[in-house]
């Protein structure tokens, strides 16, 4: 064969993207850096280069140790663990194949779940010296998770084990028992050994009890190209070309399915119809389109598409819902956060997204339920999901492509968590927006919102400034300028005062103690309630009874209550009267004014006490003790 | 039935693969540009870019940096094909680092790069407020490229932290960024050097001629063969050229990208030899040798 030939046959080649899991003890990487090898896409001077380094660094002996041909960041190196990601090429003569090879640790769900999603097929390492463990449940769990539809088990270290075929029997029917359930629909079992070379390349006189092919054997001969959906036409559109005036063509990957020129196509969400005029590219135009080509459609009819939209054939539809359940893997340090509103990005299109409910995580060693409340990095729960636009998906296990999703922190702009829609129930009979705990909380007036929700979205305490003081003593001042002043700063602020309440809320009652008391008991609700939902409000009342204040104080709850005693003496207030109410009570016109004809109690324990003669200060001094309490900002 | 019309062989997996990423980068970016650095993989990016867009053109410019000491056929070849294929074309270079004659031979190779590549990279991205740039890297290339993230994150001073890169799953990718904040691409990820020959004859994609060989003046330095591409190369060494047959298998300053000795002539003879010979593509550029993980350490640095 000469180089034409080589090169023509080459390129006829398919691709397989697997994932290898297993730790560095299992000998995964001594396996793929056989694999590379062994297929002779080691160039000499990189094993110069890792002679070099493995008299340095290395861990194993004298001996070239594959695992430094793959630990790529020298951080690492030195770590003696890899803990990303990475990436190897390498090619034979039937196959050209990407490994994503993911270490094993407890720690890195989210490294093994990142190399699978784009993996056809996953090599689990199972030391035959320990057999099925822990750790080879929980990747088996994720390669499901992830659906991946080929697992090659590799049994490995056969050569301690004196290639006993007894020790491989027991280990491949453990595995089987554990792996029927998860469903996975092509399942192969190898004995090897990679260190030394075992079944792994080429088949080995060690263990002539075994008659199947070698890994390698297998990985070039695995059928895969069915393995993607042919039958569901979604074509996210990415992008809109417009090389001139009257051309629209709309370029997207194939997600699945197969587009053919002049196919009725139906685009969402508009729902309008047309037919495939033409599909282009650039190197001519094609009858038809599969996955996973990037092509450009151009329709018959001038409708509106933009990208996001999604063309689909009108006779089968996906799903198109603003609320669907689904497995989500957390990826960020940053715990999940109820309340969040994330940005969802799922196939072309970019929306808000919101976690109704955690029904469970899953414990990836057992595979049991455990309790929701702590969603943190590395866990998987099965969620509830509310997005602001509708999506057009279908269940994940159906079509890896429309079935995907990731979540971006709204303020870091991290990729936070991972999702898979699950087809279970339709919308309909999900938990609705409102969910069942929901329900309880509505019936009893419980906000969905808790206080800590608002709390955190205001960085603000839901909190009562409540200022007491004479007619006159200057409380409204002061409240009115404080709440222009924690206005400009971003605060949500709400101000309560004897005027704004008696015009509606407390209309019928007068002055008289009883009615004063019934109108504080309103204005204490209305605060409590306001606090609740995450609102600071500063109260100017008169308030001069200190029993009544003490019930105030109750109802609202004394870790939100602050009290700002405005200290003047009654010369003072007459003074400052705008509105001469001091002389109408003087002249009698005028019934329960504190000061004339009615006792004023000065605080005993008020947060903060004001002279009222240092009028320009005390908006200062209520701002710092506003800070200091961390009432705003938080 | 069979139906071998539904599957898709290597070369047009990965080139719909990067179709995909280059058309979500024109989408979802306010200002992309594709860094060019007119070699070979270069040149499959752009052709690639051409593809995603047909028949419409490419909605972002290509930005040379120019170190002021490339291949004189480089440059030549630069101006022809971005004017033969309509590209928007911004050549940018440190003028300062210029004018002071900042050069390999009078300030050493890692002066030179650090002044007039990556200093002069960083300058030109902050001229223009790019929020994304393309770039040609491979992860076969080189060991610490091997985890490197198609959509690769840049803080503020364009630095990258291996640390602090986002998790990227199916082809989903996060173009989030804060303002000064902006995103590394390498669409061709993915492909392997042999991908690239491969694509380049599949495709007939136009060259810089360094890459085949020919009879060359040629000066042995430190066991590198350079190439006498000016006359400012020191007449010491100048004097000391021999004519041989070589060829470049990467391409870069002419003072710090040795050649090798080499008859093949065609992609086919290319391909022939890499597929026997013995060094590693990268084996030939001499900033690679400054230090211990030195192509990460100007990774961190915004170097690529």
């Amino acid at each position: 064969m000469d180089i034409k030939e080589f090169l023509d046959q080459d390129q006829k080649k398919d691709l397989l993207r697997l994932l290898s899991a297993g730790s560095v003890d299992d000998g995964k990487s001594t396996l793929i850096g056989r694999l590379l090898f062994d297929s002779k896409k080691l160039y000499e001077d990189q094993l110069v280069a890792l002679k070099r380094d493995s008299k340095r660094e290395g861990h194993a002996g004298g001996d070239i140790d594959y695992a430094l041909l793959l630990d790529g960041l020298k951080a690492e190196r030195e770590q003696g663990i890899t803990i990303d990601v990475a990436y190897r090429y390498f090619s034979t003569a039937k196959r050209k194949f990407i490994i994503a090879d993911t270490p094993g640790h407890e720690q890195y769900t989210r490294n093994m779940v990142t190399g699978a999603s784009t993996a056809n097929l996953a090599i689990i390492l199972i030391d035959a010296r320990k057999g099925v463990i822990t750790q080879t449940r929980r990747h088996t769990f994720l390669v499901s998770l992830l659906g991946i539809k080929h697992v090659v088990l590799a049994v490995n270290k056969m050569d301690l084990m004196d290639y006993s075929q007894e020790v491989y029997d027991n280990i491949c029917r453990d595995y089987r028992e554990f792996v029927t359930p998860l469903a996975i629909p092509d399942v192969r079992f190898f004995p090897i050994s990679a260190l030394k070379g075992d079944n792994v390349v080429d088949l080995s006189d060690n263990m002539p009890w075994y008659h199947g092919k070698s890994v390698l054997e297998f990985l070039e001969s695995v059928h895969i190209t069915s393995d993607r959906n042919f039958t569901d036409l979604r074509y996210p559109v990415q992008y809109v070309v417009r090389p001139g005036l009257d051309y629209r063509g709309f370029a997207g990957e194939v997600a699945s399915g197969i587009i053919r020129k002049g196919d009725e196509i139906m685009v969402l969400p508009s729902r309008k119809t047309s037919k495939v005029k033409e599909i282009i590219t650039y190197d001519g135009n094609p009858d038809y389109a599969f996955p996973p080509q990037s092509v450009t459609i151009t329709l018959e009819d001038e409708i509106d598409v933009s990208r996001g939209d999604m063309l689909v054939h009108p006779n089968n539809l996906p799903k198109m819902e603003r609320h669907f359940e689904a497995m989500l893997v957390w990826m960020d340090e940053e715990p999940m956060k109820q309340g969040t509103q994330f940005f969802i990005k799922h196939t072309s299109q970019s929306t808000k997204a919101r976690i109704d409910l955690v029904r469970h995580l899953v414990d990836i060693n057992t595979l049991e339920k455990k309790d929701p409340s702590n969603f943190g990095l590395n866990e998987i729960g099965r969620v509830v999901i509310t997005t602001v636009k509708p999506l057009y998906f279908d269940a994940y296990k159906k079509n890896r492509q429309t079935g995907s999703f990731i979540f971006i922190d709204p303020v870091t702009h991290n990729t936070v968590a991972v999702g898979m829609i699950i087809d279970k129930l339709s919308s309909d009979e999900l938990p609705s927006r409102i969910v069942d705990v929901d329900k309880e909380k509505i019936a009893n007036g419980v906000g969905l919102i808790s206080k800590s929700e608002f709390e955190n979205s205001y960085q603000q305490k839901g909190s009562t400034i409540w200022i007491t003081g004479l007619h006159g003593s200057g409380k409204n001042e002061l409240a009115y300028t404080l709440q222009r002043s924690l206005f400009d700063m971003g605060a949500k602020v709400m101000l309560l005062d004897g005027k704004s309440v008696r015009f509606g809320l407390s209309r019928e009652l007068d002055f008289s103690p009883t009615d004063r008391a019934e109108h504080m008991r309103r204005v204490a609700h209305l605060c409590k309630l306001m606090n609740d939902q995450g609102v600071l409000v500063i109260c100017s009342f008169l308030s001069p009874d200190e029993s009544i204040r003490d019930q105030v104080k109750e109802i609202i709850g004394i870790e939100n209550f602050s009290l700002i005693y405005m200290d003047a003496d009654i010369d003072f207030c007459r003074k400052n009267d705008q509105y001469s109410i001091y002389a109408k009570a003087d002249e009698g016109k005028l019934k329960y004014l504190p000061g004339v004809d009615m006792d004023y109690h000065v605080p005993k324990q008020a947060s903060l006490v004001l002279d009222s003669i240092e009028k320009e200060i005390n908006l200062e001094k209520a701002l710092f003790y506003i800070a200091e309490n961390k009432i705003y900002p938080m | 039935m069979k139906s071998p019309s539904y599957s898709i062989n290597n070369l047009r997996e990965l080139e719909a693969e990067s179709i995909h990423i280059i058309r979500e980068v024109a989408a979802e970016f306010e200002n992309p540009v594709m860094l060019y650095s007119i070699g070979k993989d270069s040149s499959v990016m752009v052709r690639l870019a051409e593809k995603a867009f047909y028949p419409g053109k490419v909605p972002f410019p290509l930005m040379h940096i120019d170190s002021k000491w490339k291949f004189g056929e480089m440059i030549d070849f630069r101006e022809e094909y971005t004017k033969d294929n309509g590209w928007n074309l911004i050549v940018h270079y440190n003028k300062e680092g210029f004018e002071s004659g900042i050069g390999p031979y009078t300030h050493g190779s890692k002066v030179h790069t650090d002044v007039m590549k990556t200093q002069a990279l960083l300058a030109g991205l902050e001229k223009y407020k790019f929020d994304a740039a393309f770039g040609g890297a491979r992860r076969d290339e080189e060991k610490s490229r091997a985890k490197e993230r198609i959509y690769s994150f840049r803080d503020k001073f364009h630095q990258w932290d291996p640390k602090n890169q986002r998790p990227e799953l199916w082809n989903i990718f996060n173009a989030k960024v804060h303002k000064g904040e902006s995103i590394r691409v390498f669409p061709i990820s993915n492909w392997t050097e042999l991908d690239i020959w491969q694509y380049i004859r599949l495709e007939k994609i136009p060259i810089v001629p360094l890459y085949y060989a020919k009879m060359r003046p040629i000066v042995e330095v430190d066991g590198s063969l350079i190439l006498v591409d000016d006359d400012r190369m020191p007449k010491e060494l100048r004097d000391k050229a021999k004519m041989k047959m070589v060829r470049f298998r990467t391409l870069g300053c002419y003072p710090l990208t040795g050649a090798i000795e080499s008859e093949a002539d065609t992609i086919e003879k290319i391909v022939e030899e890499m597929m026997t010979v013995t060094v590693s593509e990268r084996t030939t550029r001499v900033i690679d040798f400054d230090q211990e993980a030195s192509m990460e350490q100007k990774k961190r640095e915004g170097y690529f």
